[in-house]
């Protein structure tokens, strides 16, 4: 682990001694994240503050870290044999890598959404029930129709699917399936999301949907999205960090980044005049 | 700067700069046609500038056309959309530019019969000259996207408001000595008013540049030098 500066040492410590969150105080801390696949790097020292509820965009060319960095939040890269992560990222002042944090809890609260749906091969109901009920959220059958209730109600599909919640999830359409992968990720009430190009594969109305979704669940979540899509990225973020070749190049308000980003690689990248 | 990886995108921009070039060396020249009519007493000059005034209108609308494509194909970002927002800006300030002169020629046409008075042309004519001279200054400081040549631009302007000014007070002094001057001044002044605001186009398209390129506001408030609108006359 490396050395902490100053300003997120007081933020870890001073959120992990109280339990209510201050509004103010970044709802992620990430500093010096280094990634290593074998002997390759892939990411550089990144240092970002995630504000709490609020929609934050990862752009930047394709292989330039963003789903590896995604990947530390919720440290997904522990499933790969070969990455090797360094650094510190804390969630609301708890240090992600501290011993007494159960990593199944830690997934649990950071919730995942990618790029191609893909929901279980089970019914809706039950591709909404699975997290709840391995992470003993509900106490009763009623408790957990509840939650799949809910859940699917705050991604905007319990209409569209409330008469046939025993059908197969893979028989919805695409646009369908992703909100159905939405709400398995709420149903275990996280505070953060991570999508990795949640609408490359759906359509425009689709993708107009899962946008609209995003708006609503900032009020309660944090979020994090990749996305190839300049316009996507202006409509749904407050904030956008740009990548490239493994280094956090530019992150500011997503209005400065699109209107008058600081680094020239920035400006290249969005105005589509990249080598 | 990089070009763009989609060429067409590249050759769009470049059409909106030739546009604006090209609109431009319209306006100045019907300014200083308008003026020349208005000197020389020439009413078919002064038709002439004024028939003129459409050619400049035609490619402030095709400009707003290709703006709208451009938009809905490419979705501009960063550097471009600021110049997008900026062409659309500085042909909106060069259409007023050629109403003014327009105007102006119809006063040449109006007080081509009276007789000038000739240091208030001289004042005119330094006015002309110096507006004219600053608008090519900021159409060249577009072309070669230089913020700092905007920035004297604007500064500039308080020039062609001092001319105004004494200008100004030169007619009402004129109007005072016999009223039968006061009609072939007011078309004089109004004149000197278009050249004024000639200076304020000028001004804003200085200050579009200065934005366009640094992507930075001029913000604070250049001192307003035409003071004549709170100078009155006490019989
Ligand atoms: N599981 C992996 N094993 C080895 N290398 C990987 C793996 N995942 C990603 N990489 C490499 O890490 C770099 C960053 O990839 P990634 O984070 O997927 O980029 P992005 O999401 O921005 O497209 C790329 O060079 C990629 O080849
Ligand atoms: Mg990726």
């Amino acid at each position: 682990m490396q050395q902490l500066d100053a300003g997120s040492v007081q933020v870890l410590t001073s959120l992990k001694s109280s339990t209510a969150q201050t509004i103010g105080e970044p709802k992620i801390v990430a500093r010096d994240v280094s990634v290593y696949y074998g002997e390759k790097q892939a990411l550089f020292d990144v240092d970002v503050n995630v504000p709490r509820n609020s929609v934050m965009a990862f752009i930047g060319p394709s292989g330039c870290g963003k789903s590896t960095f995604l990947r530390c939040i919720n440290r997904m890269n522990d499933t790969i044999p070969i990455a090797r992560v360094e650094g510190k990222i804390a969630i609301d002042g708890q240090d992600i890598d501290d011993p007494e944090l159960d990593v199944v809890e830690l997934r649990a609260r950071v919730g995942m959404v990618f790029q191609k749906p893909n929901p279980f091969p089970k019914s809706i109901y039950e591709n909404v029930a699975y997290g709840p009920r391995i992470h003993g959220l509900a106490r009763n059958k009623a408790d957990l129709d509840r939650i799949v209730e809910t859940s699917l109600q705050r991604a905007g599909l319990l209409k569209e699917v409330k008469d046939r919640l025993q059908e197969p999830g893979t028989g919805l359409s695409g646009g369908q399936q992703q909100r159905l992968c939405i709400a398995r990720a709420i149903a275990t009430s996280p505070d953060i999301i991570l999508m990795d190009e949640p609408c490359s594969a759906l359509d425009p109305i689709a993708t107009a949907r899962v946008e609209e979704l995003i708006d609503e669940l900032r009020q309660t979540l944090t979020i994090i999205i990749v996305t190839h899509s300049m316009q996507q990225a202006a409509r749904v973020s407050q904030r956008t960090a740009f990548f490239h070749l493994g280094v956090l190049v530019e992150e500011d308000e997503t209005s400065t980044i699109f209107t008058n980003p600081s680094d020239q690689r920035t400006q290249d990248y969005i105005t589509g005049r990249f080598g | 700067m990089l070009e763009h990886t989609v060429k067409s995108y590249e050759e769009e921009l470049k059409l909106l700069d030739s546009k604006i070039a090209q609109m431009g060396g319209l306006a100045e020249r019907q300014l200083t046609e308008a003026f020349d009519a208005l000197e020389k007493r020439d009413p078919r000059l002064a038709e002439r500038v004024i028939a003129g005034d459409a050619a400049i209108d035609s490619i402030e609308h095709e400009l707003q056309e290709h703006v709208v494509t451009i938009i809905a194909k490419r979705q501009p970002m960063a550097i471009d959309l600021r110049q997008i927002m900026g062409v659309l800006s500085i042909s909106g300030d060069l259409e007023r530019v050629g109403d003014l002169a327009k105007n102006m020629a119809k006063r040449a046409l109006a007080i081509a019969p009276e007789s000038h008075p000739k240091p208030i042309i001289t004042g005119l004519n330094h006015m002309v000259e110096l507006a004219s001279s600053q608008l090519k200054d900021a159409l060249d400081a577009y072309a070669a996207r230089d913020a700092e040549r905007a920035l004297s631009v604007w500064h500039a302007d308080s020039k062609l408001d001092n001319l105004y000014n004494s200008i100004f007070r030169e007619l009402l002094t004129h109007m005072m000595e016999d009223p039968r001057n006061i009609g072939l001044s007011t078309h004089l002044l109004f004149g000197a008013k278009n050249i004024e605001r000639v200076g304020d186009h000028t001004t804003n398209i200085a200050e579009t540049i200065h934005f366009l390129v640094t992507g930075r506001k001029l913000i604070d408030d250049r001192p307003k030098g035409d003071r004549t609108s709170s100078t009155l006359i006490k019989g």
